[in-house]
């Protein structure tokens, strides 16, 4: 691991990171079941050198924005670590939001440059191209045959001296938005100095070795596979490994081709994990499956101070050969993590390490060490971070409040907002947290309006309701998540559904309302998938509201919860 | 494009054990299978199989019916 305490900042780590490492492989990139790509560091080098220098050519200063929209892959890497050594603020966009989103996001922080992928850029070119004028777009793997417009193909960059510019440690590296787009893009401006201090405590509590494999699998935009597969490994003369197929057929191929040995992943992942191996031990003759069950007893009980690859992956090993035989732990986070689902996987012998954190503190605020494993908390604030329940009720329940290195800026051109999140150096997360006697966090609610799906994403209600405005013969309307309305008992047990309660204007007929629904269906098909609603619930009872006209959540919600339940929700 | 979506429900019937008389080419393959967008990429590996083409994840995004799907098949055919 580079010394991080002594470095100025991304992109002088990630450049002392290729002369160290300069024989080792720093991307593998694989489609299906082909390689389709390999750069040793030396080679990562060249191709980022290459990449600063087409910039630089074009007028590139340092602090200008370079946003990023692709999917999972080599160039992401290569574009990122070259515009950081062009002195650039990186812009990471979501590539599965919809393309006016995105076009969005760009309005919103006037990147200079955008590198994007010809599918993404495909279906960009047919919005209005305001946001896009002053920016000079670059496309990769556009079809011969492509339009580009001013737009320039990655392919042909020509081959430019660069020159790196170093980075002080309180520049803006990064602006992460954390939420989809609509009223308020939130865009956290996060420092060098954030992203060296989590690299630092992450890299020390979850060592990577030379030589070593990450498969990112989690979007780079988002802040997990940002620090845990791309800067931490490259640090670390590890290997990331990407895969252009992530359909469950294809991970396990690549996990045993390429001998993977860390990953991170969401809940929905891990649980699609956890049924392909059950059904397989399902399947197996009934000795067998006592003997497999016999040693996970042993595995259990072997590693219950703390984790033993070596043994764990000798004792089980046809479970661990399905994931390549080297696979050491997981990462999961980005949403509630189910116990049941972590446990399995640490009697198996793979643990999973749960964190919890959010874009504006970096990656994790708190994360469970292993020593031992715990699935039922989101572990302990890691090195550096101060952790405070506020407004604790009788059963020690409280808002988690943090301070620490990793806390970002604020939030970029949103100077209030900003404010409200940091209030005398300390982040209000907004979430609802209990410390247990060993100084673990259990998380027990969220945020009041902001809704975490099980694929790890963040959606605020206010979000999505910005996309049904103006519809005729409604007179109001609110987005829920169907568990918040009506609990199930339990956080993260089953699909976090999405809702809409809709009141139609008083004196609409049959006809009116069936033509609001269709209306309400067409919009909804519009949104990004994780945005999508499930169902909508017709109201007749006018919707609480402040005196500013804001509608009252917590009271509507209230009055629904009294009055109807999930029979009241039709589909859409 | 009539037989691509006939043999796209014939075999989202199969993978999901769903009744493929009862699906029509307009309706949304997520709510009529029950199915998320992790559980569609398994049928877009049916399909390859079936169609012998190569179908990349992203032109799933934003597909919601039957027909949508078919027609990225056929524009890879």
């Amino acid at each position: 691991m580079l010394d991080l305490g002594k470095i100025p900042g991304l992109g002088a780590a990630l450049r002392d990171a290729t002369i160290s490492f300069k024989s080792r492989d720093a991307l593998i990139e694989a489609d299906r079941h082909r390689e389709t790509g390999r750069l040793t560091y030396a080679e990562l080098r060249a191709a980022a050198d290459r990449f600063a220098g087409a910039l630089q050519a074009h007028g590139f200063e340092p602090g200008d924005r370079c946003a990023v929209l692709m999917q999972n892959q080599s160039k992401w890497i290569v574009g990122a670590t070259g515009a950081l050594w062009a002195g650039a603020t990186l812009v990471p966009l979501d590539y599965k939001l919809t393309a006016p989103e995105q076009a969005a996001l760009v309005a919103h922080c006037k990147p200079r440059v955008l590198f994007t992928e010809w599918p993404a850029w495909e279906k960009l070119a047919l919005e209005p191209q305001g946001p896009f004028e002053r920016v000079l777009v670059i496309v990769s793997e556009a079809p011969a045959d492509a339009r580009l417009g001013r737009a320039l193909r990655y392919e042909d960059l020509p081959q430019r001296p660069a020159t790196y510019h170093e980075r002080a440690r309180e520049d803006i590296a990064c602006i992460v938005y954390s939420s989809g787009t609509g009223g308020t893009p939130k865009g956290c401006m996060l420092t060098h100095a954030n992203y060296l201090a989590q690299a630092e405590v992450l890299g020390r509590m979850y060592p990577m070795k030379e030589g070593e494999r990450y498969f990112s699998v989690l979007p780079t935009n988002h802040a997990i596979d940002f620090m845990c597969g791309f800067l931490i490994p490259l640090m670390m003369g590890a290997t990331v490994v990407h895969q252009r197929t992530l359909r469950p057929a294809y991970l396990g191929a690549t996990m045993q081709r390429y001998g993977v040995t860390h990953m991170a992943l969401v809940p929905t992942i891990l649980k699609t994990l956890e049924r392909k191996i059950r059904e397989k031990l399902d399947d197996l003759p009934k000795w067998q499956r006592l003997l497999i069950d016999g040693l996970i007893d042993v595995n259990e009980f072997a590693t219950r101070r703390e984790p033993n690859h070596r043994l764990s992956s000798k004792l089980l090993r046809p479970i661990h050969d399905q994931f390549g035989g080297k696979l050491k732990f997981m990462f999961c986070g980005g949403a509630f993590v189910e116990r049941d689902c972590a446990e399995f996987f640490n009697r198996i012998g793979l643990p999973v390490a749960i964190g919890y954190g959010l874009t504006e503190a970096g990656t994790v605020l708190t994360v469970n060490d292993l020593k031992p494993f715990r699935g039922d908390s989101v572990g302990k604030p890691v090195p550096g971070v101060e952790l405070e329940l506020r407004d604790e009720n009788d059963a020690g329940v409280g808002e988690v409040w943090v301070r620490g290195p990793t806390v970002m800026r604020g939030y970029l051109d949103e100077p209030e907002l900003t404010r409200e999140a940091i209030v005398d150096g300390w982040l209000r997360t907004g979430d609802l947290g209990v410390l247990d006697a060993a100084g673990h966090l259990k998380l027990v609610g969220r945020a009041k309006n902001m809704i975490v799906t099980e694929g790890g994403k963040n959606v605020y209600p206010e979000d999505i309701e910005a996309a049904f405005a103006g519809l005729d013969d409604c007179e109001e309307y609110a987005v829920f998540a169907s568990n918040y309305l009506w609990p199930t008992g339990k956080l993260g047990a089953g699909n976090e559904e999405l809702l809409i309660v809709v009141r139609p204007k008083p004196g609409a007929g049959e006809a009116q309302v069936a033509a609001l629904v269709e209306a309400l269906k067409l919009r909804n098909r519009r949104l990004a998938d994780y945005k999508r609603l499930s169902g909508h619930v017709l109201w007749e009872r006018e919707f609480p509201r402040t005196a500013s006209q804001k509608i009252k959540r917590e009271p509507l919600a209230r009055e629904l919860r009294a009055r109807a339940d999930r029979n009241a929700v039709r589909g859409l | 494009m009539a037989d691509t979506v006939q043999t796209l429900i014939t075999l989202a019937a199969r993978r999901f054990k769903a009744d493929a008389a009862l699906l029509r080419p307009e309706d949304d393959l997520f709510e009529r299978l029950g199915i998320d967008s992790f559980q569609a990429v398994e049928l877009i590996s049916d399909l390859e199989g079936e169609f012998d083409i190569e179908l990349p994840d992203y032109e799933l995004q934003g597909v919601k019916t039957f027909a949508a799907l078919a027609q990225k098949i056929d524009k890879r055919r």
